[in-house]
């Protein structure tokens, strides 16, 4: 009984959150502004990294943990960087 | 009985899994409306609260549903998720305001230069 | 003690981030992470503009919770916005004058207003201590700029600026 509902629950959720990241890839190409593109990267990073904790579930196991912070990680360093790019047009000042 | 995609998920009483299932669906939920928010709003300035949603809220979601259910299947305490809700706590906040400054300086640049950041910007006009 | 440990909730919160990053309590790492605890923030020192002083843990703990539920109500809301909403959003930019000058607590309410969704900040405002803040859905200014001087800044205000005021 439990383990029926969990992989439901656990299917929809992984259902759910790979339709989002398509929805961002959409976004991505379509982005009418460069912030637009960038705001969509991020949200796919993040994306990526909520379907990385899935399978961590999925799989019972701990190592995909250390997958989701490193893209959780080098997401937020990109994210950072591309910013700080579009506001000033260089990444290093 | 343990079937389907995964290798199988561990079984433990319905008291657990109700928890657990309902927090995973409510993340997918919220990830997939943010996900539509990024999508459909009109302008810049509305897209960027769709992705925030799920950033916050969708994680905090997964990452407590995984922490309980990897503590059961695993039969240890497993708190370590709590480092990536550190992390995305600390650093999401920081990629959100740059890119809203971002946005805000290059539409400044773009339009009328004369407009001192002192008045409160105006420019979400739809395109 | 002083002087082996200047910031000990900082050394308590590198501590807990080994353990947590290797999984287990065995004693070498135990035994590392203390080591990395005590030397890091040694070595970082220099590295840290002002030295910051937290008190009133209660009021600390009680803007916790609320930001929380701040959080939960705001993303509910948000949601059903871009589920439901048939006409347009009154996205607006709105000025909230600041009274709080810690840059410590300012770093804190950004993350605060920034985690809630529904609210991005966007900069303090050059030459002023007014703050910037993109509200998705404005009703009201008026409830916003008492909302968040009231239950976000003002604890705030108590948490890191006790000393001066």
């Amino acid at each position: 009984m439990s383990v029926q509902l969990l992989t439901l629950a656990l299917g929809f959720a992984q259902l759910c959150v790979l339709l989002a990241m398509v929805f961002c890839v959409i976004r991505l190409l379509r982005g009418p502004t460069a912030q637009d593109r960038i705001l969509a990267l991020d949200s796919l990073w993040m994306a990526a990294m909520l379907f990385i904790l899935l399978l961590g579930i999925g799989f019972a196991s701990t190592v995909y943990f250390e997958a989701a912070l490193l893209i959780a990680l080098t997401g937020f360093v990109s994210s950072i960087a591309l910013a700080k790019f579009l506001m000033r047009g260089e990444v290093i000042e | 009985m343990s079937n389907s995609m995964m290798s199988g998920m561990h079984d433990m009483s319905l008291w657990l899994a109700v928890p657990v299932s309902l927090l995973l669906v409510l993340g997918g939920l919220i990830t997939l409306t943010g996900a539509l928010g990024l999508l459909r709003l009109p302008n810049f300035y509305q897209r960027i609260h769709g992705p925030a949603v799920y950033i916050t809220v969708g994680t905090g979601c997964f990452l407590i549903a995984s922490m309980l259910y990897s503590s059961v299947a695993l039969q240890r305490p497993i708190v370590h998720e709590l480092l990536i809700t550190g992390f995305v706590i600390l650093t999401a906040p920081v990629v959100s305001m740059m890119l809203m400054r971002a946005a805000v300086y290059r539409d400044l640049r773009k339009g009328n230069t004369d407009n001192t950041p002192g008045d409160a910007y105006k420019f979400p006009r739809e395109h | 003690m002083k002087r082996w440990l200047p910031t000990p909730l900082m050394s308590l919160a590198l501590w807990l981030l080994w353990l947590m990053l290797n999984q287990s309590l065995a004693p070498v790492h135990v035994l590392f992470g203390g080591l990395l605890a005590v030397a890091v923030p040694l070595l970082v020192a220099p590295l840290r503009p002002t030295p910051v002083r937290v008190s009133r843990p209660l009021v600390a703990i009680r803007l916790l919770f609320y930001s929380l539920v701040e959080i939960l109500r705001s993303s509910f809301n948000v949601c059903m916005l871009i589920l439901f909403s048939k006409k347009g959003l009154n996205s607006k930019f709105i000025r909230i004058p600041l009274d709080l000058r810690d840059p410590h607590g300012l770093a804190i309410l950004a993350c605060i207003i920034n985690s809630t969704p529904g609210t991005v900040w966007v900069e303090i405002i050059p030459d002023s201590h007014d703050l910037a803040l993109h509200v998705f859905d404005l009703h009201d200014t008026q409830w916003w700029i008492d909302m968040i001087k009231g239950k976000l800044e003002q604890p705030l205000i108590e948490i890191f600026e006790q000393e001066t005021a």
